[in-house]
């Protein structure tokens, strides 16, 4: 863990204390924010209470040591700032002392607030911020570093959302049922979007990663609140199914190590035999959807000794059911890949470039025809599909590997491994 | 809560529309006058436009004489068609009225300030 610059947590010390600080606060901070959302009605301002308590625990406790009760001390200090501000007229001021703590944080509560800030008429981006922000109870600041935003931006942003949910009518409630799959479609695509900008950040932002355990966080508190929508299950499963992988994604150096060489006695075990369950358990309710679909994918790749004993067929028609539930280039892209393994790289090759009209600007394209190229033994042209790639990623990591292999193409003129030999 | 819907048709739209069949067409209007009548009960007000070939835009800048230009003030595909004003419990009502929307396929929904 890196440490944190900006104003707010300045003084956290160590790695580990700093994330038992992100912990507890997460714990607490979406009761808290339902609890005051109940008292006050009004949304907008439990959030600002609720935030200016973070971030006076985040100031204090690395000081004064973590309270020995943090929930009670985050709604004291939000409590009091609430009484503090005159602006408030005495009637509200008459509730919140009301307020007696321990206050029950009920089921309903929790889905109001998530379903409240991943509502339909926000920008995804407030979406997501929002969400961080109340339900994980992240602070702005560590909103803006792992979105690699400014402060003020995401400050605008997240101002902007609580405005319109106050004028347009926006109401703190949990949708009614005929309405509950579309809305849950938003939740889901909301801490999927997190899980992915963590899983895509590079080891060098560390706040970016942490993104990713507070969509396993976000996820887990849904799964417990609806546990009967597999699709909760199938999003869970896959963000532990990746988590599990942490490890063994980078090398020394910060480079992206591809699935097929990666040390598998680094996957975390434990984590993909939950995972396995849970996306079991969601299964037997016969709703399949494109969370467990990607779970299972995954799930196939997790449980297979090496990249040789990998259940391609099932991969390749886990893909086929996926694209026929929600279709997109990006998805058959990824089933070529498997594709390679059950088919041979030359059919592989011909559905990649199949894509070129819609993916050419899109770095994984040329990486993939890169590889296939290079499976047929046309290594010119694959330096060249690398070459075009490394012009399309930002990313420091990919960018690695793909330095990697130019240099070695460049190295050994006849492909260093050679081509697979392709069945029928 | 009180919103204004506005209707937005698209070229695309008016195009498919003129190529329908006259039941084809009479079936389209149904629908319409049902989701009025089904809604009767939320509908303070509104009317159907003429055509924005109709629409004249005047543009007053201080101290300059106003600007008069013919035709709607944005110009392009889309363009406002009606309004209904409407007065719901909140915005999640709203929203999901206009979902059973049978019509132009852009609907605005503005929350009226009180």
């Amino acid at each position: 863990m890196t440490h944190v610059r900006g104003g707010d947590i300045e003084t956290a010390p160590a790695t580990s204390s700093h994330e038992a600080l992100a912990r507890i606060v997460r714990e607490h901070a979406a009761r808290l924010a339902a609890a005051l959302v109940r008292v006050t009605g009004d949304f907008g301002t439990a959030e600002d209470l609720v935030q200016d308590a973070v971030v006076a625990a985040l100031q204090r406790w690395p000081l004064e040591g973590i309270p020995e009760r943090p929930d009670a001390w985050l709604f004291t200090v939000a409590r009091n700032r609430a009484l503090d501000s005159a602006r408030r007229e005495t009637n509200y001021r008459a509730k919140l002392r009301q307020i007696q703590w321990p206050i029950r944080s009920e089921r309903d509560d929790r889905l109001r607030l998530i379903f409240t800030c991943c509502h339909p008429a926000l920008p995804r981006e407030a979406q997501i911020a929002l969400t961080l922000r109340v339900v994980c109870g992240l602070t702005t600041a560590q909103i803006a570093r792992a979105f690699l935003d400014t402060e003020s931006t995401v400050a605008r942003r997240i101002s902007r959302a609580k405005n319109k949910i106050a004028e347009a009518g926006i109401r703190y409630r949990v949708p009614d049922p005929d309405e509950l799959n579309a809305r849950l479609d938003e939740v889901l695509a909301v801490i999927y979007l997190v899980m992915n900008e963590g899983y895509l950040s590079t080891q060098d932002r560390a706040e970016s990663r942490d993104l990713v355990d507070n969509a396993d966080w976000l996820a887990t508190q849904l799964y417990e609140l609806m546990p009967h929508e597999p699709e909760v299950g199938g999003l869970l499963a896959l963000i532990k199914l990746h988590s599990a992988r942490a490890e063994s994604r980078f090398d020394a150096d910060g480079a992206i190590v591809p699935l097929d060489r990666q040390d598998r006695s680094k996957w975390n075990r434990d984590m993909i035999a939950e995972a396995t369950h849970i996306l079991q358990c969601a299964a037997e309710r016969h709703r399949p959807g494109p969370y467990q679909l990607q779970a299972a994918i995954v799930a196939c790749h997790a449980e297979a000794a090496d990249c040789e004993h990998t259940d391609w067929e099932q991969i390749v028609l886990l893909y086929d059911m996926l694209l026929y539930l929600a279709p997109s280039p990006l998805t058959r892209l990824h089933r070529s890949i498997a594709l390679r393994y059950t088919a041979g790289p030359r059919i592989a090759l011909a559905q990649v470039e199949s894509l070129a009209a819609e993916l050419d600007d899109y770095y994984l394209y040329h990486a993939t025809r890169a590889e296939l190229l290079r499976d047929l033994g046309r290594g010119e042209q694959a330096a060249a599909a690398d070459r075009r790639d490394l012009g399309l990623t930002t990313n420091p990591a990919e960018r690695a590997l793909l330095q990697r292999r130019i240099d070695q193409e460049e190295r050994a003129a006849p492909p260093a491994i050679p081509p697979q030999a392709e069945p029928r | 809560m009180k919103y204004v819907l506005l209707f937005v048709q698209t070229e695309q739209f008016e195009r498919d529309f003129e190529a329908m069949s006259q039941p084809e067409r009479d079936h389209a209007y149904e629908l319409v006058y049902k989701w009025f009548a089904d809604h009767a009960d939320k509908i303070r007000g509104g009317n159907k436009l003429k055509e924005p070939n109709t629409a004249t835009t005047v543009r007053l800048d201080r101290g300059a004489k106003p600007v008069i230009t013919d035709g709607p003030f944005v110009e392009g595909k889309e363009v406002v068609s009606g309004y209904s004003e409407i007065e719901v419990a909140d915005f999640d009502e709203a929203l999901r009225m206009v979902r059973e929307w049978p019509g132009c396929p852009i609907v605005e929904i503005r929350p009226i300030e009180a």
